[in-house]
């Protein structure tokens, strides 16, 4: 088979795979946007926070260190352990639970009630907020997350492809976990929807605020478990993303990546976020191999909103979005 | 007592004033937003000299710098404001370390008759002082870069590259673009085969550019990149198992923070740089006038990082051309338009730097009336991961001189075309 075809299905594959990677963003805003209708605009600055957390968190690092050194005239920045990975995931998603509970309470709290745009205004300013807090905190310096995933060429997949084809395709250790680690994910939180009372009670609450407040559902539980939920699945996105490029305050800007996937996938569907990835992810892939040489390169970002912008034309609440009907 | 009131309310305002006997330095910073990992090194390095230079001298000529630090976020338009903001405190001379902010002053320096000093960055041309009487950009441009970097690579192969694959992976910016031209008027001359891939702001995401190289396997990868593109470069070539000893990136390619991400994965990573890093005296005087003291601008864990030094050199510069204007003119209280004069004497030799502490750190060269980009030389240095530090290779290679000058020419005249302006330095 000629060499192109080969070269096309690798494309393929990669493009599949950054899919899951902008999928894992794009499942954040529609957790959120699902149970309260609020367009999350802090989801990338979440994934920045929570990966500055855990790094912090491993490294033994003194948040705020800056500030107390400078208050105190001490010179204190660590507190002198390294933990183990897993045990700081699980401390960095309880400061992502304690988080949604303070972001429940001081802002959202007093904004029941009020227009979807002044909602969406509120998470703008926590976006600058929580990139300041994070910078306060933790300090603007690049830093190295290292939680034991595989990177690289997977050596496998290119000898075994290779002595079949020809040519040994590569694809990356990493990405691989990325999208077992993703699948995972999806799987648990649409069990948890359809099968734990919570789950049920937060679809009722996106089904109709006000007839689940009537049967007893706590808005307030509700909207504290989605923003926690919402934390959780950023910080998957931020140590997929940390680990491929370190963690820095640019990691915030992977919410730009997750737009075109929500435009396409719906905002109200999680199997929507992560069919709108993958044809994100191999659309813009195939279109930078195909085309991209023939205008200069660099069509991807662009290319995605373009796809985003021609499924919205034919199915405006994007592909699996639920469909708006008002009568009057 | 009405009298009295009067006096008293001027010196108030005076007290309250800046004093006029300041040499004003603004600092163009960014020490938040995507770009803060290589601001922030730089502005400490930029402000700890000043602070030395203070405690230590007693100031430049008597009189102390004052530092403005202004928060632009990388971003050109607060980079505009802060000039705005900043250029009636009487400064002497911006350094904006942002090629978008530059294109933005140059106008505006010109008419307020400000110097403006973009080390290593900004408009190219800028180097024709016959064209741009208020823009220096010595010691080094894009251009002299770029050349740099094939001239390496044409010692590297005995002096041959005919043949051979190059490929510049840019920023798809005004700024990634600045080297293409040169580069293709290089491969005219050497023979070697250039092609271009071409990675969107802020480039997080280069699957599809380094699967194109895997395709392609050049020879070697030039790399013109800043912030994220330069880790996620850096990772996707050691994953793409592209040998690291033939990518080479550009100066703004070549810190700490670049390549530390990758891990061992990142080791033999090549990159130019215009300021040798090295265990300058200078940095013992830092120590002990500026950190010891508390007087730092960070916490001192930059002192002696490829940015820090950078922005140092930056400050060491600008020391060095004011005193030079304040011995042109006679008077330790200079005005812009002195300094630029300064700047326009301005000569580094390998002694001068030796006596600052600092041997070696940039390469010789002077400044007249119609060269203001200085010598053009750079060294190639290269990243041992185990040592956690980057190793000079080369001694400061001089660029190609008969490609670069023709394009600066052709470049600088069509702006002096453009915006009416009248060459000088035709004096004799």
């Amino acid at each position: 088979m000629p060499e192109q075809f080969f070269w096309g299905v690798e494309v393929v594959l990669n493009g599949l795979m950054a899919g899951v990677l902008y999928a894992l963003v794009a499942l954040g805003f529609v957790l959120i946007f699902k149970a309260s209708g609020i367009f999350n605009y802090s989801q990338g600055v979440l994934a920045l926070f929570a990966a500055l957390t855990l790094v912090g968190i491993m490294d033994g690092q003194v948040p705020f260190a800056h500030l107390i050194n400078a208050a105190l005239g001490t010179e204190i920045h660590h507190f002198g352990w390294h933990l183990p990975a897993l045990l700081a995931i699980l401390l960095t998603a309880l400061v992502m639970v304690a988080l949604a509970w303070a972001v429940q309470r001081f802002i959202f709290r007093h904004l029941v009630g009020q227009e979807p745009i002044i909602l969406f205004m509120a998470t703008i300013g926590l976006a600058y907020f929580l990139e300041g807090l994070g910078d306060i905190m933790w300090g603007a310096d690049i830093k190295n997350l290292d939680v034991g995933l595989p990177q690289g060429i997977n050596a496998t997949i290119d000898e075994v492809t290779y002595e079949w084809f020809g040519y040994g395709f590569f694809i990356d250790n990493l990405d691989i976990s990325a999208t077992l680690i993703a699948a995972a994910l999806v799987t648990l939180l649409i069990l948890f929807a359809q099968y734990t009372k919570q789950g049920r009670a937060m679809r009722a609450v996106a089904d109709d605020h006000q007839a689940a407040l009537s049967v007893g559902v706590s808005l307030n539980f509700i909207w504290i478990m989605v923003w926690s939920l919402a934390g959780v699945v950023a910080l998957v996105a931020g140590i997929m993303w940390g680990t491929k490029m370190g963690v820095q305050f640019s990691l915030s800007l992977i919410a730009l990546k997750a737009l075109p996937v929500l435009m396409l996938g719906g905002f109200t569907s999680i199997p929507g976020a992560i069919v709108g990835g993958l044809i994100i992810g191999v659309g813009e892939k195939l279109f930078e191999f195909l085309i991209g040489p023939m205008v200069g390169g660099a069509t991807e970002n662009w290319f995605a909103y373009v796809l985003a912008l021609v499924f919205l034309v034919f199915r405006p609440q994007g592909l699996f979005g639920e469909k708006i009907i008002e009568r009057v | 007592m009405k009298m009295r009131l009067t006096a008293a309310a001027l010196a108030a305002c005076m007290a309250a004033g800046p004093a006029l006997a300041d040499l004003v330095f603004p600092d163009l910073s960014y020490r938040t937003g995507p770009y803060a990992a290589g601001g922030i090194p730089f502005s400490d390095g930029y402000r700890d000299y000043f602070t030395l230079v203070n405690e230590r001298d007693g100031g430049i000529g008597g009189v102390k710098a004052r530092v403005i630090e202004c928060e632009t976020g990388y971003n050109t338009e607060k980079g505009v404001e802060c000039y705005e903001a900043t250029k009636g405190e009487g400064a002497l001379v911006y350094q904006p370390l942002s090629t978008g902010i530059t294109y933005q002053l140059i106008p505006k320096v010109s008419a307020d008759e400000i110097p403006l000093h973009t080390m290593g960055y900004g408009r190219t041309s800028a180097k024709n002082g016959e064209v741009f009487k208020w823009v220096f950009n010595y010691p080094a441009n894009y251009w002299d870069a770029a050349s740099v970097a094939i001239k390496y690579l044409l010692d590297e192969n005995g002096g041959d590259l005919s043949g051979k694959d190059i490929t510049l992976l840019y920023h798809n910016s005004a700024y990634g673009k600045e080297p293409i031209r040169t580069l293709e008027n290089l491969a005219e001359k050497h023979g070697y085969n250039f092609s271009t891939i071409a990675v969107d702001h802020p480039g997080q995401e280069q699957k599809s550019q380094w699967l194109q190289i895997r395709r392609e396997r050049p020879d070697y990868v030039i790399m013109w990149g800043w912030g994220v593109m330069n880790q996620v470069a850096i990772q996707e070539a050691a994953n793409v198992r592209f040998p690291m000893e033939n990518f080479i990136g550009n100066w703004w390619a070549g810190a700490e923070h670049d390549v530390t991400p990758a891990g061992d994965a990142a080791d033999g990573y090549k990159a130019l740089n215009m300021n040798r890093i090295a265990d300058y005296p200078v940095f013992d005087d830092i120590q002990e006038h500026v950190v010891d003291a508390g007087l730092a601008a960070g916490d001192g864990s930059n002192v002696g990082k490829v940015l820090y030094t950078r922005g140092m050199y930056a400050a060491m510069l600008a020391v060095e051309a004011a005193k030079t204007a304040q011995e042109i003119h006679g008077t330790a209280d200079i005005t812009p338009a002195m300094m630029r004069d300064g700047m326009e004497a301005l000569e580094m030799t390998e002694a001068r730097m030796e006596e600052l502490g600092m041997p070696g750190i940039g390469p010789e060269f002077s400044v007249s009336c119609s060269n203001h980009g200085g010598s053009g030389g750079g060294i190639v240095q290269q990243w041992d991961a185990a040592a956690g530090e980057w190793k000079p290779l080369t001694d400061y290679i001089q660029p190609d001189q008969e490609v670069i000058q023709p394009l600066i020419e052709e470049d600088s005249m069509a702006f002096a075309q453009e915006n009416d302006i009248s060459l000088r330095c035709n004096e004799s």
